[in-house]
């Protein structure tokens, strides 16, 4: 029967076919951007009426609490300055050390504690429990380590986030599917290997989350931080809000407020980009 | 050539092979011997521990009395589950065997391209295992088993949760690719007609304990349909046989 390949081969083929699923149009770009868009400028506008309509309701005097005119004029002055933007250098430079240490520290110890069961017993709890605890309570005692400096900063923001970054480690180590590890094992895995080539990898979207709280954790003790300890010569968004504070200057203060907010979103936005990345390519997304 | 091939002619012999798990004996003095290039099937209702035998046969598990003796060859296993990586493309999952052996990047590229061509999957190296179907997704780990260049491949239930009519085009692929790469299989299933589809023999082996009760030889000639009178006659001798085994265990 010469004829029998053939035939076979065109039934897998054809069963191949009608199994995937076909390919289905997204629609155009600017439309798609639009839809996610619209209901985000919805929300801005619903808050800036709600702002707007307090100071219309003078519940505070207008020095107190100005219009939002008045702080997004404010805003557009203080962003065109070259002042502004050395604060925000300040700023994201301790941010970005500071986070990325508490990556180094926090994997490190993540790992050490996911291969030693005596480590975990001894300090796996802890980990969560500095987890909970509020950063701002480590300041008096950084302060007194480090003095008010650089150093003081960064202690609390690595202490903030690294427990995050160890436990997101953790779990995406300890939630390994047991078929993979089956897998791993027919295949050979042994050690180092084994680390390389499956447990890290398949832990990566528990690590992601855990560098994305991590950031958020960093994050807000940065901004404790600057607002308590004032660095000589620093002058860092928290130290520049708290100069506008001590001028009784509420517009200023908003428009820090403003500031912050659109830096921790757009960060925000980069930790998403990266995880929905890669949920697509582990067809973790219904598409 | 083995002092234990020149002696037996086999790849794998089991003798009076046991496995407990604490109290509970999983397999009871189990002997069985596969030949170079023989398809044999394993049949049994739940709790045969036909999956406990392959995991030995393996080697993932030790057993617990008797002797079991591969000759140092090597052993791959496929599950139910292709368990395809996700991180890994369709072609870095089969390249990964290769890579694990420190083949260089050209060669692995070849040989996983030559091995996706024998389970029909050309063009889909570049694919992610979840745009795949099943019955494709079983292929690759075939494929990837089929890199580790074992001597004896182990399946376990590779077809059990796919649907029939991609179940019996994949029993005449995987007939056609044991014929053709020259494989010895020892496949574990509970579908009696598979097993007499794809078996030369098939072992059925009591419950609880396992014991192998019966060792049927099937004869008749390939390639084979699941729906031929010959293969649905045995079947169903076969299934009287385990029904009878089944209802022992009813007290």
């Amino acid at each position: 029967m010469p004829t029998d390949t053939a035939v076979e081969s065109a039934e897998v083929a054809g069963l191949d076919a009608l199994e995937l699923q076909p390919k289905r149009e997204k629609g155009a770009l600017g439309k798609r951007v639009w839809r996610s868009a619209w209901p985000k400028f919805l929300a801005i506008a619903i808050v800036l009426l709600i702002w707007q309509a307090a100071v219309w309701s003078e519940w505070k005097p207008i020095y107190v609490l100005p219009s939002p005119a008045t702080v997004f004029t404010d805003l557009g002055n203080v962003i065109t300055t070259a002042d502004f933007w050395d604060g925000v250098r300040v700023t994201m430079t301790r941010a970005f050390t500071g986070f990325l240490l508490a990556v180094v520290i926090g994997t490190i110890i993540g790992a050490l504690v996911s291969q030693f069961a005596p480590l975990r017993a001894a300090i796996g709890s802890l980990i969560t429990g500095l987890q909970t605890m509020p950063s701002i309570m480590w300041f008096p005692l950084a302060i007194l380590l480090f003095q008010l400096s650089e150093s003081a900063i960064l202690f609390v923001v690595v202490l903030g986030a690294a427990p995050s970054v160890a436990n997101g480690l953790i779990s995406g180590i300890d939630y390994v599917p047991r078929t993979w590890l089956r897998v791993g094992q027919v295949l050979g895995m042994r050690g180092f290997a084994k680390y390389r080539h499956l447990i890290l990898p398949a832990s990566l979207p528990s690590f992601i989350s855990g560098l994305k709280q991590g950031w958020a954790f960093s994050w807000r003790s940065l901004m404790a931080g600057e607002l308590l300890v004032i660095v000589p010569g620093a002058l860092s968004i928290g130290v520049r809000m708290q100069q506008a504070r001590d001028l009784s200057d509420s517009s200023l203060v908003i428009c820090y407020i403003i500031v912050v907010l659109i830096i921790g979103i757009l960060i925000d936005v980069l930790f998403n980009t990266a995880d929905n990345a890669l949920r697509k390519r582990w067809g973790l997304l219904g598409s | 050539m083995s002092l234990l091939q020149q002696k037996t002619g086999s790849v794998v012999r089991l003798e009076n092979v046991s496995k407990s798990y604490g109290d509970l004996l999983a397999l009871d003095r189990v002997s069985l011997t596969v030949a170079p290039g023989e398809f044999v099937c394993l049949l049994g209702a739940s709790g045969c521990g036909k999956s406990t035998l392959l995991s030995l046969v393996a080697g993932l598990d030790g057993i617990t009395g008797g002797t079991l003796d591969t000759g140092g060859r090597k052993v791959s296993l496929m599950f139910q589950e292709a368990a395809l990586f996700p991180w890994l493309s369709v072609r870095g999952n089969v390249e990964l065997p290769l890579r694990l052996q420190g083949v260089s990047r050209s060669e692995r590229r070849q040989r996983a391209e030559d091995l996706l061509g024998i389970v029909r999957l050309t063009g889909f190296a570049d694919k992610r295992p979840h745009e795949l179907s099943g019955g494709m997704r079983q292929r690759v780990a075939l494929a990837r088993a089929l890199a580790q260049d074992a001597d004896i491949l182990l399946m376990d239930e590779p077809f059990g949760a796919l649907d029939a009519m991609t179940r019996d085009i994949l029993h005449d692929e995987l007939e056609r690719i044991w014929r053709e790469q020259q494989l010895t299989v020892l496949f574990v299933t509970h579908n009696v007609r598979e097993a007499v589809r794809l078996g030369d023999r098939v072992i059925l082996l009591s419950s609880r304990p396992g014991r192998v009760i019966e060792d049927y030889a099937i004869t008749h000639a390939r390639p084979r349909r699941i729906d031929s009178p010959e293969v649905s006659g045995q079947a169903a001798e076969i299934t009287d046989r385990l029904r009878a085994e089944v209802a022992r265990h009813a007290h």
